[in-house]
């Protein structure tokens, strides 16, 4: 078992023809991910590393069904990349683009909602079940990916794409596997955050135990922290929190906006005193993560 | 980026909001005034007031001196270029209204109050009954009637309140017309006359977005609107220099400390796992930064010749987390060839190098090739952050 994908899951490719995306392309088939057909406009008929080039997604979906999309075309394109994804019925759309406008991101994640699907991103550089799927550039080419991952029953999710391999590389040069490796993007507006992604570990039954990476700003966490309490999750959570320094040093001012809606908060002492009050552990050096990991793994 | 206030103002104007008659200044000549003004430094801050950008002036006199005075000072490190003149109305009550992005509800947010003014953060706090904020959708935007229910819970009715709905909509319209990220009028003000003004405003503009907004990219072209945290020190500013040699990747990001630990980390998420993890052993870092994105050689050279030539550093250490597009040998190259030409012997300046990932052989041949001390990736980063605490005291 995994969360949000696993072997079985085809996938569509926008944007394949792109350099960057031509060459995730073949890394996540390199490790058994089974991409269908990619997607490029005017590009028909030619192919990326053996994989068919469509115009339109709608195109491609009448030869090769697919579940999920992975998009890596100009931020100037991607709301409409997403929409058409989301429209045609695709359930998971990962977003690797960058530099997304805001404005877009939350127009298409009001339509991933309307249609009951899921986006990761945008900003994100994927994620991976390992040893079922790997969707996007995390974790690089597939020797490297090998090495860093391997099955087992941690979930990771990470506010930092390259600490999701960090973690995982931790976990697996320590003999703990993972069932679901989650980098959920870098932008202030993510489809699925912490709040989001512990619900689905959480009724996932091979997840024995969370960890999560976080860095200073936002309230993800404080609002994670409520709801775990609220909802009383079962999933241990354990939680990594990066950029501790940060709190001494002059922050960020926000607008009066920003201040009423996130409150005095987003420091890592805020979120460190919330995760104790909400029981999640946290992990005082990074190492410790595979201390407390194995407390749940062994149990 | 976040406009001027003149340069907000005059896009409230365009959606038909009220505002007080005014003239946008850079010299204390060339006009006249008959009645009371504002004097208003126009700078990408908020709180001008308190930090005395902005004047009261009852005569020309008064006024002419204040001109002179506010283009000649500094404030927050902003240089004022331009004041916005004003007229000073008789203000009965003040109102806020706001929109904005909430992140984790993923949509935008309207906030309004019946009591406005500078304080507005400490009574939603204090009094959460008087400050009301209700999500929309960035598609269907926000009707009058969705303007209208926000604003009647805080218990405003009559002709105010249907006033107060048509500004808020206007509001939300501007806000994601202009792929604003703040769209804040404070105060919104109901003068003797009885009229609803925009006293003052804040529109702050997604940077991703400005390719849609190419005008305003225009605008602001040669204007400082970065906020400056904190000056940057000559340490830092030949480090964004560094960054800027070519456009390969990121070697940058630089934040001088006290100490005398030369640190060159990265990514993102590594930096402050690694920076904390040497803090945490009692390291006493010289610098903060972040290299990724496959930075040239040439960079990470430049980089760690910056860092070896600052007073009392003598060492370095070098830690990523396990990377997948930065070649490790790349890195290497540059920071053997940095340490060579400050003169030192790699052996004994690199205290630690924690880089696995990609191409990490050719990077290990290399380091071995001077004798430099490696971690692979079954040395965790606080486990190198220990040992370069370790082999910095020696």
């Amino acid at each position: 078992m995994a969360i949000l994908a696993d072997e079985n899951v085809r996938v569509i490719v926008q944007g394949i023809t792109g350099r960057e995306a031509s060459t995730f392309t073949k890394d996540m088939m390199d490790y058994g991910t089974q991409v269908v057909a990619g997607v490029t406009p005017g590009k028909l008929g030619q192919t990326v590393h053996g994989v068919a080039v469509y115009d339109t997604l709608r195109q491609a979906l009448k030869e090769h069904p697919a579940e999920a999309s992975v998009i890596s075309v100009p931020p100037a394109l991607v709301k409409d990349a997403a929409i058409e994804a989301l429209e045609n019925g695709i359930k998971l759309v990962v977003v690797i683009s960058e530099r997304v406008p805001r404005k877009d991101t939350i127009a298409f994640l009001e339509v991933a909602s309307e249609n009951k699907a899921r986006v990761i991103g945008p900003n994100t550089l994927g994620l991976i079940s390992p040893e079922k799927i790997k969707l996007g550039m995390a974790g690089g080419p597939v020797g490297d990916v090998k090495k860093a991952y391997m099955p087992g029953f941690v979930g990771i999710a990470s506010r930092s794409g390259g600490m999701t391999t960090e973690v995982a590389n931790l976990l697996t040069a320590n003999g703990i596997g993972q069932s679901t490796c989650i980098g959920i993007g870098g932008d202030p507006v993510v489809g699925s955050n912490f709040l989001d992604l512990i619900p689905l570990f959480e009724n996932d039954p091979e997840t024995k135990v969370v960890v999560l990476f976080s860095e200073p700003g936002g309230v993800i966490e404080e609002k994670l922290c409520e709801r775990v309490m609220a909802e009383k999750y079962q999933t241990p959570i354990i939680a990594f929190i990066a950029g501790r320094f940060v709190d001494d040093m002059p922050g960020v001012r926000f607008g009066h906006a920003a201040t009423i809606v996130e409150g005095d908060r987003g420091t890592t002492k805020s979120k460190i005193s919330m995760f104790n009050k909400a029981g999640i552990r946290v992990a005082e050096s990074f190492s410790d993560i595979v201390r407390i990991a194995r407390e749940y793994i062994d149990a | 980026m976040r406009l001027l206030e003149f340069e907000a103002k005059d896009i409230l104007k365009k959606y038909g909001i009220e505002l007080p008659a005014g003239q946008v200044v850079s010299a204390a000549d060339g006009f006249n005034f008959t009645s009371p003004v504002m004097l208003k430094a126009q700078v990408p801050i908020g709180g001008r007031g308190k930090a005395g950008g902005v004047i009261a002036a009852d005569s020309l006199k008064q006024c002419r001196a204040g001109i002179k005075n506010l283009l000649g000072k500094k404030i927050r490190g902003y240089h004022i270029p331009k004041l916005l003149v004003e007229e000073k109305l008789e203000i009965e009550r003040e109102f806020f209204m706001a929109i904005t992005y909430d992140t984790v509800a993923k949509a935008p947010i309207a906030i309004f109050s019946p009591q406005g003014g500078v304080d507005i953060e400490i009574l939603a706090a204090s009094d959460p009954g008087k400050v009301r904020y209700e999500t929309f959708s960035a598609r269907h935007r926000l009707p009058l009637y969705r303007a209208k229910e926000i604003i009647s819970e805080t218990g405003v009715t009559g002709k105010r309140l249907l006033a107060l709905t048509v500004i808020l909509s206007k509001l939300a319209d501007i806000f994601l017309d202009y792929d604003a990220t703040v769209a804040e009028i404070n105060p919104l003000a109901l003068t003797k006359e009885g009229k609803l003004v925009a006293l003052d405003c804040h529109l702050e503009i997604d940077d991703d977005a400005l390719f849609r907004h190419r005008e305003l990219g225009e605008i602001a072209k040669g204007t400082n609107r970065v906020q400056p945290e904190r000056t940057a020190s000559e340490f830092e500013r030949k480090a964004m220099e560094i960054d800027n040699l070519d456009h390969r990747g990121v070697a940058g990001r630089v934040i001088e400390f006290d100490g005398t630990m030369g640190l060159i980390i990265g990514g993102g998420g590594a930096s402050l796992t690694a920076f904390d993890a040497v803090k945490a052993h009692g390291g006493k870092p010289a610098n903060y930064c972040e290299i990724g994105g496959n930075p040239s050689v040439l960079k990470v050279k430049e980089l760690t010749k910056l860092i070896l030539s600052k007073p009392g550093v003598e060492k370095i250490a070098v830690i990523m987390n396990v990377v997948s597009n930065t070649r490790v040998d790349l890195v290497a190259r540059g920071i053997i060839k940095g340490v060579l030409e400050s003169g030192k012997d790699p052996a004994a300046t690199v205290a630690v190098f924690r880089i696995p990932g990609a191409w990490e052989e050719e990077g290990y041949k290399i380091l071995s090739k001077y004798g430099v001390q490696f971690g692979d990736r079954t040395c965790s980063i606080d486990q190198a952050a220990q040992l370069a605490v370790k082999n910095f005291s020696e």
